[in-house]
């Protein structure tokens, strides 16, 4: 028989070939962040990493200003998305975990009628509508507004059917008990339900973390100003049609800012994120 | 589905609804009966008068060459970023299901890229096929192979599929892991004590039996390719050259913001809406449990 190790070669080689493929565009972004726009420019970049890391990463954070580009500074650029991802990702789950909460703990008129709007919503994503869309944005005067970027995201059923799934499962029993203590709906919810669901919120949250962190559209048609623009947006503007002389090495230090923040959060989360994942979709 | 007990109140849940009833119906119900309204007027060109128009915005979107060639391009595009990723996927899959060392870092060595947005995804994989400066694209101009995504239409849209099945493969990776890790070992012992093993156990026991995944999967993916690829478009290609790599949705994109006709795009959006409400019932037809074996 063949050794273990042997056998196992080329699954070995195959998932080796497969990490490589997907690590290989990351490392060359890396490397343009580390020497000098002109050298790019000139088709002659290394393989290696070079020496000005430093000088990169600090002008596109502090600045991004190139021989070519004009850019945003990427701080202002990262607190931006952070900002939008979080509101999202929160706002989402509060609205869906009360709306949850009262489809799946009280028995009420229209009930199963609410419940069939929020779910209809999955229909559409929001790039479907996004004409219309713009439009009710532009006559609520939401446009440039914090509030035009983030509220019209959390719009959606995945949050309520996760937590109603959920709290189907919270035994009658826990209920009975609550009453007979003489314990509300409200003071149940927070006592018993949210603790109880903080695994599913942490789930939540990191999926939607990523979701409000990765989106393009919206932003693209909602902020105008600059001092709204997200990471993302600014990135593919600094980028514009791609020419070869243009300030590649601050593009490539933005890029990897910009895909730090929600890699970490996957891989650092990596359990919540594969529950939450399957979770919502399922 | 109901559960016994409950609470008696009767006006609170109405409030703890509220706040999604709200935004459902401001930025959902409310923009999509917009468009199908949209859809059957038609604007005078300097926006003074509308008129209804039945189903004219549709007969000539669905008459425009234009039109049917996006159709053509979405259809290649989407059938090329399934098959791409769904099989690769699959085999990265199959290879971490087993009981190998260091399966769990190959893992999450495979998992990391679902969190790149696509635009991001097309940044990178410009910055190496850029046919003067990227690694790749120079490597092929200096074999004489004439690389040039922005000239040329079929190099384009070949890079487009690559960067978006690139950000998406990790996404079926899992849930083909998830599936595979689900099929109880006890069927796949008795399968391979049987004498089935390599192509074999995986053509009759694991294919089928990870097959409401699959069906699950198809429909994700082809979601995934017209809708959230408008990032990778919008990066790369702008829809170009010519427009070989302009698929509906940036279509909708192009005719609603950047040509403002606002009764066809409408009319777009709601085709999109019939395609996507397909879609979505073929999920949860699959999902729910149809294509089952076990």
């Amino acid at each position: 028989m063949i050794p273990k190790r042997l056998r196992n070669f080329p699954i070995h080689l195959t998932l080796v070939v497969a990490v490589i493929v997907f690590v290989f565009p990351v490392y060359f972004a890396f490397i343009g962040s580390t020497w000098d726009a002109s050298l790019i420019g000139r088709g002659q970049m290394p393989l290696t990493p070079g020496p000005d890391l430093i000088a990169n990463y600090t002008n596109a954070l502090t600045s991004a200003q190139g021989g070519r580009i004009i850019g945003n500074p990427v701080q202002a650029l990262l607190w931006n998305s952070l900002q939008m991802a979080v509101a999202i990702a929160v706002g989402k789950i509060i609205i869906s975990i009360l709306s949850a909460y009262a489809v799946a703990f009280f028995r009420f008129p229209l009930r199963m009628f609410f419940f069939a709007m929020i779910f209809l919503t999955l229909m559409l994503p929001i790039e479907v509508r996004i004409a219309p869309t713009y439009k009710v944005m532009s006559d609520l005067g939401l446009i440039n507004t914090f509030a035009g970027l983030t509220i019209p995201l959390m719009a959606s059923a995945t949050g309520t059917l996760l937590f109603r799934q959920f709290f189907l499962t919270i035994p009658d029993e826990y209920v009975e008990a609550a009453k007979i203590d003489g314990a509300g709906p409200m003071r149940f919810f927070w006592s018993i339900v949210l603790p109880l669901s903080r695994t599913n919120i942490a789930a939540l949250f990191v999926i939607l973390f990523i979701y409000g962190w990765n989106q393009y559209l919206w932003p693209l048609l909602i902020t105008t100003s600059r001092d709204m623009e997200t990471i993302v947006i600014g990135i593919v503007k600094m980028m514009g049609t791609g020419e070869a002389q243009t300030d590649w090495n601050l593009i490539m230090a933005s890029t990897v800012l910009a895909l730090l923040p929600p890699v970490l959060v996957v891989v650092l989360m990596q359990q919540w994120f594969v529950r939450g994942l399957v979770q919502t979709e399922k | 589905m109901q559960r016994r007990v409950v609470f008696n109140n009767r006006i609170l849940p109405y409030f703890l609804l509220l706040p999604q009833l709200v935004i459902t119906i401001v930025f959902f119900f409310w923009p999509a009966s917009q468009a199908i309204y949209q859809s059957v007027l038609k604007q005078d060109p300097f926006g003074l008068r509308t008129t209804f128009v039945y189903l004219e915005n549709f007969s000539t979107v669905l008459s425009d060459p234009l039109y049917i060639e996006s159709i053509q391009v979405t259809i290649v595009f989407s059938i090329s970023v399934t098959v791409f990723v769904m099989t690769l996927a699959l085999l990265f899959a199959v290879m971490a299901d087993r009981q190998i060392r260091g399966a769990q870092t190959y893992k999450t060595l495979l998992l990391w890229p679902y969190a790149l947005a696509p635009a991001v995804a097309a940044v990178l994989w410009m910055f190496i096929f850029h046919p003067a400066i990227g690694v790749f694209g120079k490597t092929l101009n200096n074999a004489g192979l004439k690389w040039d995504y922005q000239l040329n239409g079929a190099q384009a849209l070949l890079l487009v599929v690559v960067a978006s099945s690139w950000k998406q493969i990790a996404h079926n990776f899992l849930f083909f892991l998830a599936g595979l890790q689900s099929i109880p070992t006890a069927v796949v012992e008795a399968a391979m004590i049987d004498g089935a093993g390599g192509w074999k156990l995986f053509r009759a026991i694991l294919l089928p039996l990870i097959s409401p995944t699959t069906f699950y999967l198809i429909t994700i993916n082809l979601v995934f390719a017209f809708f959230d690829t408008f990032g990778v478009i919008h990066a790369l290609t702008h829809g170009g050259p010519g427009r070989s790599t302009t698929t509906l949705m940036y279509k909708v994109y192009m005719d609603g913001y950047v040509n403002l006709n606002l009764g066809q795009s409408a009319a777009q959006s709601v085709i999109l809406m019939l395609i996507v409400s397909v879609l979505v019932w073929m999920q949860f037809r699959f999902v729910e449990g149809k294509v089952h074996y076990t």
